[in-house]
């Protein structure tokens, strides 16, 4: 797809949880968001995430296959339900509860996220 | 491949407008909507507003070269051609050709969780894309509302849909954006305080059991706009809306003549019968036999090798067909030839609306070149004046244009003035013949006038309308002492005048004998006179003869005397006797 990013814990991919980012261009909201992503994830998620950034200026066509509207938005893919959690991602109690994460065991694995 | 809009220019000239290419719509709006700028058009569920949006962008495409975006909040792609495809648009082949660009724009609520400033760029993003893929002049965003029930923070989203309205202008995107409308507000959301330029608000309004669309601009910046509501249709051509008082009256006035199909009507319409392309109108109470004159024109039209459409709202065709073969009309073989069609439709079984459609719809597929409406006062009934005034100027006017000769019959209700229930829509029809009863001597028997026929030195006479077996008689009516005398009054009156020509006769006759009488008696009492005359004359001349034999005699005996006195010398004398016996 589209910009690169984090490529690890391939090996649990039954626990693995597939975000995606979806930015416009290099703007105070978009930098705030992937910072405050992988600090989140750094946090409750080590080793068990993988983030794609998709930047719509560069691959506006991307948007509506996860009917993206606001940016920014997070998309998690798997596990189902998708959920999408939109904003600079600075409230992260909201995040958490959106990445429905209740079922997730504590992190052992290492964390690398990795900005687009 | 993507196509830029020449921003500035514009805005320059304010009035610029772009054709939505819905029938009616550009009469009322003045050529079009706003272009490059944004419209809303708002209304309750139902009512049309993504029809016209949908039209709005098809037009576009297909007649003004104006490829557009369709950003459906609602409706699927597949849905949305399914929905239209029955209005005569094919969304998909238009995508194919790059002509539509249609963006669906899904959103799940429950999906969404707020996590943080954010802002719409999304959409933008997709809607620039959109743009840029077809060239796109013309944008729908159906419904954009949706979005409220999508996001939480009203403040971002408010600011998002103004900027969202500027983006565009700027653009130059002739944008529709369809709106539900609100208790007490033209819209739920009040996306008309964001939108200035024009709003059109549409109208699903239930009378009488039967719905009619309408359709007001309530407002258009810079433009004097039809101000009023007009009724409006969806049918597989599309909307149109019906501008009742935007309508010019521009169509071609024929002088061809038809017949009526009735030969004394013909007669009293100098001959020769209706114009062309004329609006006939034949109104009378109950039984006054309008279904048999439109029947006779029916015919006449057939006669001449000419479609014929009939439109019954009372008789099936079965029924038309036997009753009129008892006046002589035999109908089968002109349905058989494909020269007459016949619909027949209860009146309330739609709006008045949908009857009009109907009709449009017929006259489309037949194309006849005379339509009659048997009744029309059926099609309006439930309806008020100004709109059976309101559809039958549209109704009058399609078949104008075309040239379509157009009979309607009209009944009027007993107890009622004969002229009035047709005010309404006396002023629309060129020839009005009245049918009414006379009620006389223990009678009914009908009669006919013209109240008027534009255009032509029609009768002024009131003549009795009879129906036989070999078809219609419009014989001219006797005027007696109370009036027009019609059936046996009439028969009656034929009658004394056939006594009272033969008593003349008679008369004549006896007067001629008794001449004749004086004249043998005159001429015998001369030939008396003459035979008397006659023998008078010979009386008279034999004694004449008489006369001068005496004198004959005298003087011979006078010569004779004076012989035997012997006087010879004499000369005198003798000359004398002579000269008398001469």
């Amino acid at each position: 797809m589209s910009s690169a990013t984090s490529k690890k814990g391939q090996n649990g991919s039954a626990n693995v949880i597939r975000l995606r980012l979806y930015v416009a261009g290099q703007t105070p909201k978009s930098l705030a968001a992937m910072s405050n992503l992988k600090k989140i994830c750094d946090e409750h998620l080590k080793g068990r995430y993988r983030i794609e950034v998709i930047d719509l200026v560069k691959n506006p066509q991307l948007a509506q296959g996860d009917q993206i509207l606001a940016i920014p938005t997070l998309v998690k893919k798997l596990p189902v339900p998708v959920r999408k959690i939109i904003g600079d991602l600075s409230n992260t109690d909201r995040v958490l509860v959106g990445l429905d994460l209740s079922d997730v065991e504590k992190p052992n694995g290492k964390s690398e996220a990795v900005r687009g | 491949m993507p196509q830029r809009t020449n921003n500035g220019s514009q805005f320059l000239s304010a009035l610029e407008k772009s054709p939505s290419g819905i029938t009616g719509l550009d009469e009322i709006s003045g050529g079009g909507l706003p272009k490059g700028r944004t419209t809303i058009v708002c209304g309750g569920p139902g009512c049309g507003k993504t029809m016209l949006g949908i039209e709005f962008l098809v037009r576009g495409a297909t007649e003004f070269n104006e490829p557009g975006v369709l950003l459906a909040f609602e409706e699927t792609p597949q849905e949305m051609a399914r929905n239209v495809a029955s209005l005569g648009f094919d969304l998909n082949g238009l995508v194919e050709r790059k002509k539509l660009f249609f963006e669906y724009v899904y959103i799940e609520p429950s999906e969404i969780e707020e996590a943080g400033d954010y802002d719409l760029e999304g959409l933008f993003v997709r809607l620039q894309n959109a743009i840029e893929t077809v060239g796109a002049k013309r944008v729908l965003l159906d419904t954009l509302e949706a979005l409220f029930s999508g996001f939480k923070n009203l403040g971002v989203l408010r600011a998002e849909i103004r900027r969202l309205f500027r983006w565009l202008k700027e653009r130059g995107m002739t944008t529709v954006v369809t709106a539900e409308r609100g208790e007490g507000t033209l819209t739920r959301h009040g996306l008309e305080e964001y939108v200035s330029d024009c709003v059109i608000l549409l109208d699903h309004r239930i009378s009488e059991q039967t719905s009619t669309r309408r359709l007001r601009v309530v407002k258009y910046r810079g433009t004097s706009h039809g101000s009023d509501e007009y009724p409006f249709l969806i049918d597989e051509h599309g909307m149109s809306v019906l501008p009742i008082t935007s309508l010019e009256l521009q169509h071609a006035a024929s002088t061809e003549r038809i017949s009526s199909g009735i030969h004394d009507l013909d007669d009293m319409l100098e001959g020769e019968g209706y114009f062309r392309g004329s609006s006939v109108l034949v109104s009378g109470t109950a039984g006054s036999g309008k279904t048999t004159l439109a029947t006779g024109f029916t015919e006449a039209t057939c006669r001449r090798g000419e479609k014929c459409l009939y439109i019954a709202f009372e008789e099936s065709l079965g029924q038309l067909s036997r009753n009129m073969r008892s006046v002589g009309f035999d109908l089968n073989p002109w349905i058989k030839k494909g020269l007459l069609v016949h619909k027949a439709w209860r009146p309330s079984q739609y709006g008045m609306e949908m009857h009009l459609l109907r009709i449009h719809k017929l006259i489309e597929q037949v194309q006849p070149k005379a339509v009659i409406v048997d009744p029309i006062t059926n099609l309006v009934s439930g309806a008020t004046d100004k709109d059976v005034h309101a559809m039958l100027i549209r109704l009058l006017d399609f078949l104008k244009m075309r040239k379509i000769t157009a009979l309607f019959t009209s009944l009027t209700s007993v107890g009622e003035s004969l002229e009035h229930t047709n005010v309404a829509i006396s002023s629309l029809i060129d020839t009005w013949v009245l049918l009414r009863d006379i009620e006389l001597n223990g009678e009914r028997n009908r009669a006919v006038y013209l109240v008027k026929s534009r255009g032509m030195a029609h009768s002024n006479q009131l003549r009795e309308f009879v129906m036989g077996k070999n078809g219609i008689r419009l014989i001219p009516a006797y005027i007696g002492a109370s009036g027009v005398l019609t059936g046996s009054s009439r028969l009656a009156q034929q009658a004394k005048e056939k006594a009272d020509m033969l008593v003349r006769e008679q008369e004549i006759e006896s007067k001629r004998l008794e001449l004749e009488r004086q004249r043998q008696a005159l001429q015998a009492q001369i030939a008396a006179l003459q035979t008397e005359f006659v023998a008078k004359e010979h009386q008279m001349q034999r004694l004449i003869d008489q006369a001068r034999l005496r004198e004959t005699v005298l003087v011979a005996d006078e010569a004779a005397m004076s012989q035997s006195r012997g006087i010879t010398s004499g000369n005198g004398r003798k000359s004398k006797a002579t000269g008398g016996s001469r």
